[in-house]
């Protein structure tokens, strides 16, 4: 496999990811918009553990299995979180995350 | 055929750039489900041109054929009406730009010029069913590091299944030279390749990553529990009082 594109547009596609995630989470006002933003976020992490993996030979099998690590864990954290949204559409009927004051407990 | 690989690179991140941006731009709840979509899938194409198989057909199959899933049925759970469509002000959309392109620019910045710095000396782990010659023995015949020598180069160009289900289970040829952490340690051994250091590397590859593995399926079975809790349907307890 030939190695000529570097790892610095790997990283900037995970930066890009990243930041695309952070700026989803704080404009979207719909409670699954902001489950996605949080998708993004780890999307961009997991191809920073991967292109390191690739690039960085010490820390090869450690960056695929953060990787599928980070898979599984947002798989549960999006059932989790679907789950309450589900559960605050049911009480409120809204998913506007600007009605959601009553959650201050 | 040299250009294939930038090509499919560049094809691939042009992809996630535009449906990552337009993901964030779209109003419309449904697009933006569809936007993900495309991004995920683009990832996954990043993963198979990483030489990561395994990452790649795992975000295939759990991300885009099942938290994908997942997502599209909240959404059509609950976009009625006026949900679908749920707008900002245009002052927080110039917030929102400002600091997205002042992160990202940072992020740029710091990312461009960067390359990581391997030690010469570190004592990398051996390859998996090529690894006759113990540590010490190839250190002190002054053979090249791990990743200079061709056969093993072609070893960490392309880490299988087996050899990622080998390091979860804790084998001992593929095992990280690490504690449960998985951040390894430095080991440098000297021109004279004393063996007591490289003992002490073997003693702590026991446990490899068994342990997160254990702790990640219990996590599962307590998440599935509780999702399952949280959304059961209340119409029974309604019904009986």
């Amino acid at each position: 496999m030939t190695d000529s594109i570097g790892l610095t547009p790997y990283l900037l596609i995970g930066a890009l990811l990243f930041v695309c995630g952070a700026v989803c989470m704080a404009t979207k006002r719909n409670a699954i918009g902001i489950l996605m933003g949080v998708e993004l976020v780890l999307n961009g992490a997991t191809v920073n553990f991967v292109a390191f993996a690739h690039y960085n030979p010490a820390f090869e099998i450690e960056g695929q299995i953060f990787a599928l690590f980070v898979i599984v864990l947002a798989a549960a954290e999006a059932a989790v979180a679907l789950a309450i949204v589900l559960n605050f559409y049911n009480n409120h009927t809204t998913v506007d995350v600007d009605t959601a004051e009553e959650l201050k407990g | 055929m040299d250009f294939l690989y930038p090509l499919a690179f560049w094809l691939f991140a042009a992809l996630i750039a535009v449906s990552a941006i337009a993901m964030v731009v779209t109003q419309n709840i449904v697009r933006a489900a569809t936007w993900l979509l495309f991004t995920l899938a683009g990832v996954a194409g990043i993963f198979f041109l990483l030489g990561a198989d395994f990452v790649g057909a795992t975000q295939l199959l759990v991300y885009v054929g099942g938290t994908l899933v997942l997502v599209v049925f909240g959404v059509m759970l609950t976009a009625q009406g006026p949900f679908i469509n749920l707008k900002i002000g245009a002052g927080e959309w110039a917030i929102a730009a400002a600091v997205g392109l002042g992160f990202f620019s940072v992020l740029a910045y710091v990312l461009v010029g960067f390359e990581p710095k391997v030690p010469a000396n570190v004592a990398v782990r051996q390859a998996p069913h090529k690894a006759e010659q113990p540590l010490a023995v190839g250190a002190a015949a002054g053979s090249l590091p791990l990743a200079d020598n061709p056969e093993t180069r072609s070893y960490h160009s392309l880490a299988s299944a087996a050899v990622l289900g080998e390091a979860l289970l804790g084998f001992e040829k593929t095992a990280p030279d690490s504690p449960v952490t998985g951040v390894r340690d430095i080991v440098t051994v000297g021109p004279g390749g004393t063996s007591s250091q490289v003992k002490i590397v073997k003693e702590r590859t026991k446990m490899a990553y068994l342990l997160p593995f254990e702790i990640v399926s219990l996590h599962l079975l307590v998440v599935l529990i509780g999702a399952a809790y949280l959304a059961r349907s209340k119409r029974r307890r309604g019904a009986t009082s």
